[in-house]
């Protein structure tokens, strides 16, 4: 292997591990302030049970979520210098943007927010607990907007190649901006929610069925229900924005190889990228071209008008599946659990082994969103502007051929380490059956 | 480069590297002291480890924030010197940051894992920390000879990963001497002395082995004027080293008073130190490689990140001086309720 393909392997294990915990955190940041509203309303205790829990798990997440991150601000120099020298003008500030406002915000709050609770007032706490979830917000929001100009670049003007900065607020909120923002951050939520019912679930089964777990399972089910079906709403505006906007990733996405008017929607098939067409397809006539064009006789663009020009079909193809496939099992799921709530039933013992088995669902959802975008990018690392090969470093390849095998290493003991903690805190929070403030 | 863009934004790059160079001074003073209270962790019981490390625990992710400024700064305003920097520290850096995952992790794990195994997440806390102020130390040395190889230059580039691990320490015992009482309180009186004494060494033998590696760093020392400087400089560090010695003898005084002076001394000394370093250097940002003014990115992008700076920045002095006032005095057990 080259160290093309070695630094590629690297900074998408990194992302992808990145990405895991701040999806988690930005909207449970939030799920923790709805809590403290409640209990500050209701004075019900169970709201604070569900808040100093969650605050734990909270913790957990963010520290992976910060270490992870702090990974990720050395990668671009340290693999992809020719990113920086191409766009930097565009990137940097936004990076820049995203530092200043957004982490040292968060992080030192989440210490008031953590470790304050008895040294503050509890108005402040709240501020500082709201001051943390709008700090993750915002920097969801600063690095969006930079991903989003990588694949839909606007507001800038080349000279000798290099990328300068003409209307920042173009650049900010370039094309598929706003799009990528709202279905990213739904996607948060539907990853929270399902965390959280997973292991409220998980607590239910060991026994533990005070008022806290059920009114949090409520919670998290019927917010879940409330998300699903808009985030299948807002996939679609974001496939149609990609339609305008990348054909090339699109037409990958759908496994198209013709152009064609009344093109099929491919369900299952197993593309072939050197006889350029697709094995063992199963797929249902005109549907494609319905909802990408919004009429069974739209014309669709097909691969074989991007030949050199657009990605390798199969990860794409299969990454949106997983997706849409994840998504539509959600809405059924919650559905189903939302009927149960509005009925009043008991929850059945199925049901929560099934809201078990989905904890980490939002997981699945998100990484493989994040590699149709990303993958169905290439070979272009900057849209139309700089290729990925050649932004890459020039290192030896056993240097990142170590590092990588390190960070791997690393990875796998951190995932194994947070998945187990996780569980180990429920069944922890479980075995003790009282109402007083659970010391962590 | 386009000498007519430079014409009307020539002095952004040096704000930059002002400030690059103050986000990376107040990083080494601020996540020095939490690492260094890491590095003192290894032999205490556990009841002072938890002490110790509930005094650092609602500030140490703000304060390697720093040094994700001051690396984003650096990439966004001398993107060129970044690459050099990362790329030539390639192994170091990814060291170090493979160690600061597992130092930010560790400080939860400690906790929340089954008490069987929270003794091992204690000694990641601890082995991290070395790894962290090691590597940095040795990226340090590296920088500042201008990545030269070399047994002579790894030898300073180690004496200084060394001066640096005494140096931390140091900050971490004047924190702990501020913020702790007691038993705990004395041996970190101890612990600064000792290593005030290891500094010390430290900085005489890589100032001593510093002109081999390098002609340029002693062409600058013994030219005049500079050399009045760079005795001047030595001297302060020297009558303040031994003011230190004295207070410390002298701690811990009647109701706790100047429990602080030691934490402040340490201070002055790494902000002397640092100005020392810095002027080794000057004007290049990678030393005898690339200039100020050869290295930056265009004046426009740079002044839309300065002026979000000159926003930002009261709120987050604001907000950090209440983070410390907030969770002032002596350190309490670590709790979320
Ligand atoms: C829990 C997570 C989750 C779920 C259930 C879904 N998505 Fe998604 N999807 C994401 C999480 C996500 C994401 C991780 O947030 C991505 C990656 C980049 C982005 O903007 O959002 C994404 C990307 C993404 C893209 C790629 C756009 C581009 O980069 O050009 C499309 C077209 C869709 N989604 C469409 C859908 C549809 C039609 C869904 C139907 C249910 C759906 N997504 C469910
Ligand atoms: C957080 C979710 C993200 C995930 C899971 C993710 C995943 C990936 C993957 C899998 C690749 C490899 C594509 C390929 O080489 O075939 C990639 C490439 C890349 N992405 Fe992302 N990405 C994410 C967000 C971002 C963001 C926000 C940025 C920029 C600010 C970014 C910048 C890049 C760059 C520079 C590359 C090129 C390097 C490469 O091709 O490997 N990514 N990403
Ligand atoms: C879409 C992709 C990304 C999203 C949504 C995202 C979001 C976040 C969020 C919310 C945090 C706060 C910590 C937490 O909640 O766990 C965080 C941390 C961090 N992220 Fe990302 N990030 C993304 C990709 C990146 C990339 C590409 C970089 C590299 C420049 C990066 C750099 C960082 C850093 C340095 C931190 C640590 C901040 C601290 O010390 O508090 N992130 N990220």
């Amino acid at each position: 292997m080259d160290e093309f393909l070695l630094s590629r392997i690297q900074f998408a294990a990194n992302i992808t591990f990145h990405i895991l915990f701040p999806t988690i955190t930005i909207s449970l940041g939030w799920l923790l302030l709805y809590f403290k509203w409640r209990y500050s309303r209701s004075k019900d205790y169970q709201w604070m049970e569900l808040y100093f829990y969650f605050t734990k798990v909270f913790a957990l997440t963010f520290s992976l979520g910060v270490v992870t991150g702090v990974t990720m601000s050395f990668q671009f120099g340290t693999n992809w210098p020719g990113y920086m020298n191409t766009v930097g003008n565009i990137a940097g500030p936004l990076l820049a943007y995203e530092i200043l406002t957004a982490f040292f915000l968060e992080a030192t709050f989440l210490g008031v927010m953590l470790y304050g609770f008895r040294r503050v007032p509890a108005w402040f706490h709240s501020l500082a607990t709201f001051l943390v979830a709008a700090g993750t917000t915002l920097s969801a929001f600063w690095i969006l907007a930079l991903d989003s100009w990588m694949q839909t670049p606007a507001g800038h003007v080349m000279i000798d190649g290099v990328a300068h900065a003409e209307s920042w607020w173009d650049i900010v909120f370039s094309p598929s901006m706003p799009y990528r923002l709202f279905h990213t951050l739904l996607g948060s939520g539907l990853t929270v929610a399902f965390l959280a019912a997973g292991l409220l679930s998980y607590r239910y089964l060991k026994g533990d069925k005070r008022p806290a777990v059920r009114t949090g399972l409520a919670t998290c089910v019927v917010a879940a229900a409330f998300l699903a079906p808009v985030q299948a709403f807002v996939g679609d505006m974001h496939g149609i924005n990609t339609r305008d906007y990348q054909p090339a990733k699109l037409a990958a996405m759908e496994a198209l190889w013709d152009s064609e008017d009344g093109a099929p929607l491919v369900l299952f098939a197993l593309p072939d990228e050197e006889a350029r067409e697709n094995k063992f397809e199963i797929a249902i006539p005109k549907l494609g071209s319905l909802i990408i064009t919004r009429d069974p006789n739209g014309h669709v663009q097909g691969l074989n008008e991007f030949e050199g020009e657009h990605p390798r079909v199969s990860p794409v193809f299969w990454s949106f599946r997983i997706m849409v496939g994840t998504g539509m099992i959600m809405i059924a799921v919650s559905a189903v659990g939302a009927y149960l709530i509005w009925k009043k039933r008991e929850w059945p013992k199925l049901y929560l082994q099934i809201l078990l088995a989905m904890t980490f669902s939002g997981w699945v959802g998100t990484v493989s969103g994040w590699y149709v975008t990303e993958i169905g990018r290439q070979p272009w690392l900057v849209y139309g502007i700089l290729k990925t090969k050649d932004a890459v470093a020039d290192l030896p390849p056993e240097h990142v051929a170590l590092t990588l095998t390190g960070y791997l290493v690393t990875y796998v003991l951190l995932f194994i380490a947070y998945i187990g903690s996780l569980f180990y805190l429920a069944r922890k929070e479980a075995a003790t059956e009282s109402k007083t403030p659970a010391v962590s | 480069m386009n000498l007519e863009i430079f014409e009307n934004g020539a002095w952004l790059p040096f704000v930059f590297a002002f400030l690059i160079g103050l986000s990376m001074l107040l990083y080494a003073i601020l996540d020095g002291y939490d690492l260094g209270v890491g590095l003192l962790s290894k032999s205490v019981d556990s009841d002072e480890r938890d002490r110790m490390i509930a005094s650092i625990g609602p500030f140490w992710d703000a304060n390697e924030t720093w040094l994700v400024l001051g690396v984003g700064l650096l990439l966004v305003a001398f993107p060129p010197a970044h690459g050099i920097v990362l790329t030539s520290l390639y192994l170091p850096v990814t060291l170090m940051i493979v160690a600061l995952v597992f130092r930010g992790v560790s400080f939860d794990f400690r906790k929340k894992v089954a008490p069987e195994a929270q003794h091992k997440w204690n000694l990641v806390f601890f082995w991290s920390s070395l790894c962290i102020t090691l590597t940095q130390g040795y990226m340090v040395g590296r920088f500042m000879i201008g990545f030269q190889s070399g047994l002579i230059a790894e030898l300073f580039s180690v004496f200084f990963g060394m001066l640096v691990v005494s140096g931390y320490a140091l900050m971490g015992s004047c924190w702990l001497i501020m913020k702790a009482e007691g038993d705990l309180q004395k041996k970190a009186i101890k612990w600064a002395r000792n290593s005030i004494l290891l500094m010390t060494l430290g900085a005489v033998l890589s100032s001593a082995v510093a002109p081999f590696v390098d002609t340029r760093i002693y062409d600058r020392m013994f030219s005049f004027p500079e050399v009045t400087l760079l005795i001047a400089m030595p001297l302060i560090s020297m009558i303040l080293t031994l003011f230190m010695l004295f207070i410390l003898k002298a701690l811990p005084l009647e109701g706790d008073r100047l429990s602080w002076m030691p934490f402040a001394i340490s201070i002055s000394i790494f902000v002397l130190g640092f100005l020392g370093l810095v002027y080794s250097f000057y004007p290049y940002i990678i030393p005898g490689q690339l200039k100020i003014v050869d290295a930056s990115a265009a004046p426009e992008s740079l002044l839309v990140i300065l002026i979000g700076t000159g926003i930002v920045l009261p709120f987050m002095i604001g907000y950090t001086t209440l983070a410390y006032w907030i969770f002032r005095g002596k350190a309490e057990d670590l709790s979320y309720d």
